[in-house]
């Protein structure tokens, strides 16, 4: 594994994370509880696609097999996706919207603090970029955590079973493998594993505040480093991909 | 096509009034999107950087920027996006946020970005200069701005979110 490679792999994982989340929040225009709220997913949604144009970008240039970034993007079958297992999962209610919202963009906030040191020059450009809109994302999450929380018994109800419902999904983002290890001791990757612990007494004190409970340790998921998802997202690739499938090479 | 004419001092001029294509009243020199012109074996390349990452307007200043050029005969164009250094609101001018506050947007408030949303407290309204406003939405109708409301005139305003 040479040093390209590697990165060309890791870039991969942060662009499908972002392609991935992007989409998932994109299904949901005109589908917001308030129009401020829909305006406020669908920006997210836009950060997140901004995001993945400039890192799957990045790969096809490391790649240099003359793909664009939307090549990368629509072309590729599942199992070479990287995203996290958790921005594949479906939207379901608005608290479980919101809950998968906190723990990514508290996670994020923590990531691009330190890829923003990254000796990759373009990693670090991205990272400090992406940054100042994670803290927007961020405060939005934990806004409404608090209002859902410390709101209604229902909505109370609701966001507590969605926390409960997606913690399966958290164990991924702090896991590492080979690429990771390796990068790391290139001070190009971030030690995800080292963020553990900052990121659980955040949403400690967040869950605490907002009256709900912090979900209790189980078998956490994984596979998306190895390409093994949920059966979300082929279902999200059937309908993002139709148009690239259906007419190779469309432009408008 | 003669080009030699103009140096990039030229080109960067013939730019610089582009307006935005959201907030037609500043212009992309106003703004901090265009960052430089270089000339290198007869290209001209033009370095810009978006306001966000996934700004829709980029790939329409490019347009423009090209047009422009083409017009005055230069055809080797080379229109750069960089991310680094990041776009920051502390790049506009004291000029270019009173045009922003006359057309009805809440300009940002300098240096206060590092803290995260300490700025908040002290949006102005843009027509009234009431102090007692009121945020709506983190996320309005283009990325780089937020939705508040004015408790004194009751009008809903625009805030250009510091960043």
């Amino acid at each position: 594994m040479t040093t390209k490679e590697a990165t060309y792999n890791y870039v991969i994982r942060l662009g499908d994370n972002a392609l991935i989340l992007g989409h998932r929040l994109s299904e949901l225009c005109s589908r917001g509880p308030i129009l401020e709220e829909d305006l406020a997913l669908t920006n997210i949604a836009l950060d997140m696609i901004g995001r993945a144009q400039a890192l799957l970008k990045y790969a096809a240039e490391l790649e240099g097999k003359a793909n664009t970034e939307d090549d990368i993007a629509y072309r590729r079958a599942e199992i070479n996706y990287h995203n996290y297992l958790i921005t594949e999962q479906p939207n379901g209610d608005f608290a479980n919207v919101i809950a998968r919202q906190l723990f990514i963009s508290v996670y994020e906030y923590l990531f691009f603090s330190e890829l923003e040191n990254s000796k990759d020059e373009t990693l670090s450009a991205i990272a400090k970029k992406a940054i100042k809109e994670v803290k927007y994302h961020k405060q939005h999450a934990i806004d409404w955590t608090l209002r859902l929380g410390d709101g209604t018994a229902e909505s109370h109800k609701r966001l507590q079973k969605a926390l409960n419902d997606l913690w399966m999904y958290t164990g991924e983002l702090f896991e590492m493998d080979n690429i990771d290890t390796y990068l790391l001791h290139q001070h190009i990757a971030v030690d995800a594993m080292a963020l553990k612990t900052k990121w659980q007494s955040e949403i400690d004190r967040i869950l605490t505040e907002a009256t709900l409970s912090v979900p209790e340790d189980t078998y956490m998921q994984t596979g998306s480093k190895k390409g093994i998802h949920t059966e979300n997202l082929g279902h999200i690739l059937s309908e993002m991909q139709y148009l690239q499938r259906a007419y190779p090479d469309a432009k408008w | 096509m003669v080009t030699s004419h103009l140096n990039t001092k030229d080109v960067y001029d013939l730019i610089a009034e582009i307006p935005d294509p959201e907030i037609p009243v500043i212009t992309i020199k106003d703004l901090g999107i265009l960052r430089n012109v270089r000339l290198e074996n007869d290209t001209y390349t033009v370095t810009i950087t978006p306001t966000y990452t996934a700004c829709p307007a980029m790939k329409m200043i490019e347009d423009q920027i090209k047009e422009i050029l083409f017009a005055k005969g230069i055809d080797k164009i080379n229109v750069e996006l960089t991310y680094e250094p990041a776009w920051t609101t502390d790049w506009l001018s004291e000029d270019a946020k009173a045009k922003l506050k006359k057309y009805g947007i809440a300009p940002p408030n300098h240096s206060a970005c590092n803290k995260l949303f300490s700025a908040e407290e002290t949006v102005l309204c843009p027509r009234c200069n009431s102090r007692h406003t009121e945020l709506i939405s983190r996320f309005g109708s283009t990325a780089c701005k937020a939705l508040y409301k004015c408790n004194n005139c009751k009008e809903i305003f625009d805030f250009f979110k510091c960043h």
